[in-house]
């Protein structure tokens, strides 16, 4: 059995198209929560598989996208200040700010680096005793546990110059939001899958509980989408709403426990503001006390500056799926991967990247 | 939610494994599963194993699909 | 002689000659260059081609090559996109000081083993040493030149719809070997890179056809940009099967783990060629037969429809766009 390449099988592929299209006589709005998916679901072309009953909205999941202004402008300050090291992953680094990027400030000779793991950011904090590693906390809860382990094994070695941003955000508090708001009536919900590994498909209960909304945990090969299709559309027809999970290798009802008792001890609930969404109660990741001196926003003095919205993009409503990229004026105009105005066009999983990269229409 | 790869975990120092994929290896930290061993393969994520992959789970799941297929071509 | 460049070495001075003479003209020793003219002059008949390019790589020293067998390559290679059977190269190098003299002959002994086994003669050259932190280590910049055979017109604007879209093996080798030397990116692989010269594989090719039309080479950008600007230079379209491109496990492995994708990863020893349908199989049986062009395939065809896009056709059998590369392939993580 070889992991990856299994489910990318066409002929099994064929099979689960093939159900989907016998099963499938209602419409359906399924809703991806994540960008990942986005991305998965463009590039293998399932929306060209999928049956005219079936609508696909992309949901807000992308932790770089939702990552506001004024946030961004915070990490980029962090960057000028002298001697300060700033490591981030790779996504973060064109994403325009108020101003700015952190590509931008590279530019400009601020220390910015990219970096693969926290492991990685704290290794440049060791072989740099002298300078002040900041590392760029951007993600949700496949990555906060991450960054939370590292904070520990900093604390553990004596590591005095490694110090984390923290813009990490959780998940089940902006699906709440969203659908509280009454903006969009979805009909099925494709959950994140590594979000799920960590905090468990339990985490989703309240979504088929108190909305009525079938939720199926997905992976993110093509079958595991189509799959998780597949299940979602069995659901609607039988007018049920439970959490079932398809990527059943990787996520259980509990999630991991370690993994989320390290991120509670290092991290607790605070309010934080998603693009588009605006602030949203405890769904985000701050340091606890006990970690304070981890605090980049306490351990630095910096000014971001005031903060200025992009004219015209319609980041926040795409986000939000009350408007598809093709509903902007800008899109493919103005807004290009070349020449993003929002960060939905910058991220390799934001939805307008996506649409923009994959989809296969004769307009252009 | 994030790209996450399965990797088959090679040898174990410590809280630290070698992990390999597709005959790329990558030390990778195990302290969110300190219970994973040589042999099982982990969601690697930012340098990380997140999660152990449930290897009789990815079985069954490919039986069924393939169970799923063939009375596809059946039907057809 | 002291072991590492000095400012003094590119100063033209006593040092400067000393640098050449016992450094540099060694491993390239030739006539032509032996003569240490300011400009090497050559006999020449019939069409030339002329390239330029600089590189700037790091680390210059990476898993199946390092700097200098990549700039004799590639400059090898631009001539034989055109058709051209290259002859001379020029080489100028721009070297930090306190660069190690050991590793700058490492460097010349790769450009000569390059030199000899793609047939072509380093005839002029240039040192200049900056001061530290002015240049990355070492940059390199070649240019060379090559004749073109009467009746030869390979170009990127050349392509006709229903040539066939021939690759000459795996991708995104260069790219990840190099890449796996990169601080922040820590992996380990056997993985070396592919840089190779390509010119005696292009004349194969040519014996079994006089239609090949367009030939390019995918380096910076990959496959994806590459196949991008043929369709724009010809204005038509190219269809491309993803189950027909080869990638290596290691490739694949590492591009998973880094979220990038194979099809915007560099090479520096493979080529794309977009041939006349009924010459296709004979020109790639020919490839297939060469040390170089063992994995060749035919991995679609240009189209007129969709003029200047590229449409790949998924494992899946759905179609989607294959656009060029904006920016750098970032690893992404989320």
């Amino acid at each position: 059995m070889r992991l990856a390449d299994d489910f990318r099988s066409s002929q099994l592929a064929r099979g689960l198209v093939g159900g989907i299209r016998r099963n499938s006589t209602r419409k359906a709005r399924l809703m991806e929560f994540c960008g990942g998916h986005t991305v998965a679901i463009m590039k293998h072309g399932i929306r060209q598989l999928l049956p005219p009953t079936i609508e696909m909205l992309s949901g807000p999941g992308c932790p770089v996208c939702v990552t506001g202004n004024a946030d961004l402008d915070k990490a980029i300050a962090l960057a000028r200040i002298p001697g300060v090291i700033l490591t981030t992953f790779g996504d973060m680094l064109k994403v325009p700010g108020s101003r700015s990027s952190l590509q931008e400030a590279r530019a400009e000779g601020a220390d910015v680096r990219m970096v693969y793991s926290t492991l990685d950011a704290l290794q440049i904090a060791r072989q740099n005793p002298s300078r002040q590693v900041v590392f760029l906390g951007v993600g949700f809860e496949t990555t906060a546990p991450t960054v939370a382990a590292s904070v520990l094994q900093a604390d553990k070695e004596g590591v005095g110059n490694y110090f984390v941003l923290s813009l990490h955000k959780l998940c089940p508090p902006v699906i709440k939001a969203i659908l509280d708001s009454g903006e969009i009536r979805i009909g099925g919900l494709i959950c994140p899958g590594h979000v799920s590994a960590v905090v468990g498909s339990q985490s989703w209960d309240f979504i088929a509980r108190d909305y009525g909304i079938p939720c199926v945990v997905s992976g993110f090969e093509p079958l595991d989408i189509l799959q998780s299709v597949h299940m979602l559309v069995s659901q609607v027809e039988k007018g049920e709403s439970r959490v079932e999970i398809a990527y059943r290798r990787g996520v259980s009802a509990e999630g991991n426990k370690r993994a989320l008792e390290i991120m509670y001890q290092v991290f607790e609930p605070g309010a934080a503001a998603w693009r588009g969404v605006g602030a949203v109660a405890a769904s985000g990741l701050k340091l606890r006390k006990a970690y304070q001196r981890f605090d980049a926003e306490s351990a630095f003095r910096f000014d971001p500056g005031p903060t200025v919205e992009p004219k015209g993009c319609i980041c926040g409503e795409v986000l939000r799926a009350v408007k598809t990229p093709r509903d902007c004026k800008l899109f493919r105009t103005v807004c290009t991967p070349a020449n993003p105005v929002g960060p939905c066009m910058v991220s390799s999983e934001g939805s307008c990247a996506a649409y923009y990269l994959y989809e296969a229409t004769d307009e252009r | 939610m994030c790209l996450a790869v399965p990797a088959l975990v090679k040898s174990i120092d410590g809280d630290e494994a070698e992990v390999e994929l597709g005959g790329v290896t990558r030390r990778a930290s195990l302290m969110l599963t300190p219970e994973a061993k040589v042999g099982d393969y982990v969601l690697l994520h930012a340098g990380y194993a997140i999660n152990i992959v449930d290897q009789s789970e990815a079985e069954e799941t490919l039986s069924m699909l393939r169970e799923m297929a063939r009375l596809g071509e059946d039907n057809e | 002689m002291s072991d590492r460049i000095l400012l003094a070495h590119g100063s033209g001075g006593r040092l400067a000659h000393e640098l050449i003479e016992k450094v540099l003209l060694k491993p390239l020793s030739n006539p032509l260059l032996d003569r240490l003219d300011d400009s090497a002059v050559v006999p020449f008949n019939g069409r030339l081609a002329f390239t330029t390019d600089s590189y700037v790589i790091n680390p210059i020293f990476f898993p199946g090559g390092d700097i200098g067998k990549l700039a004799v390559c590639g400059t090898v290679n631009d001539l034989s996109m055109v058709g051209a059977t290259p002859l001379y190269l020029s080489l100028a190098f721009i070297i930090e000081e306190g660069f190690l003299i050991d590793e700058l002959e490492r460097v010349l002994v790769s450009v000569q083993a390059a030199a000899r086994e793609a047939q072509v003669q380093i005839v002029t050259g240039d040192t200049k040493v900056v001061n530290k932190g002015s240049a990355d280590r070492l940059f390199v910049n070649t240019a060379g030149v090559g004749t073109v055979p009467e009746g030869i017109d390979i170009s990127g604007s050349n392509a006709k719809p229903g040539d066939k879209v021939i690759l000459s093996g795996t991708i995104g080798d260069h790219g990840i070997a190099v890449l796996s030397q990169r601080e922040g990116l820590s992996f380990s692989t056997k993985l070396e890179s592919d840089c190779a010269p390509l010119n005696e594989l292009v004349n194969e090719m040519m014996s079994a056809s006089r239609r090949i039309h367009s030939l390019r080479d995918p380096t910076r950008g990959g496959l994806a940009t590459t196949l991008n600007e043929l369709a724009a230079q010809s204005k038509v379209g190219i269809r491309i099967e993803e189950e027909a491109i080869s990638v290596r496990e290691e490739v694949r492995g590492a591009c998973e783990m880094l979220g990038i994708d194979p099809l915007y990863v560099a090479n520096e020893g493979k080529l794309v060629a977009l041939v006349h349908p009924e010459d296709a199989e004979a020109v790639l049986e020919k490839m297939q037969r060469h040390r170089y062009g063992k994995n060749a395939a035919v991995i679609g065809e240009v189209r007129p429809d969709h003029p200047g896009r590229v449409v790949m056709k998924t494992t899946l059998g759905a179609s989607r766009i294959v656009d060029m590369l904006v920016g750098d392939p970032l690893p992404r993580i989320c």
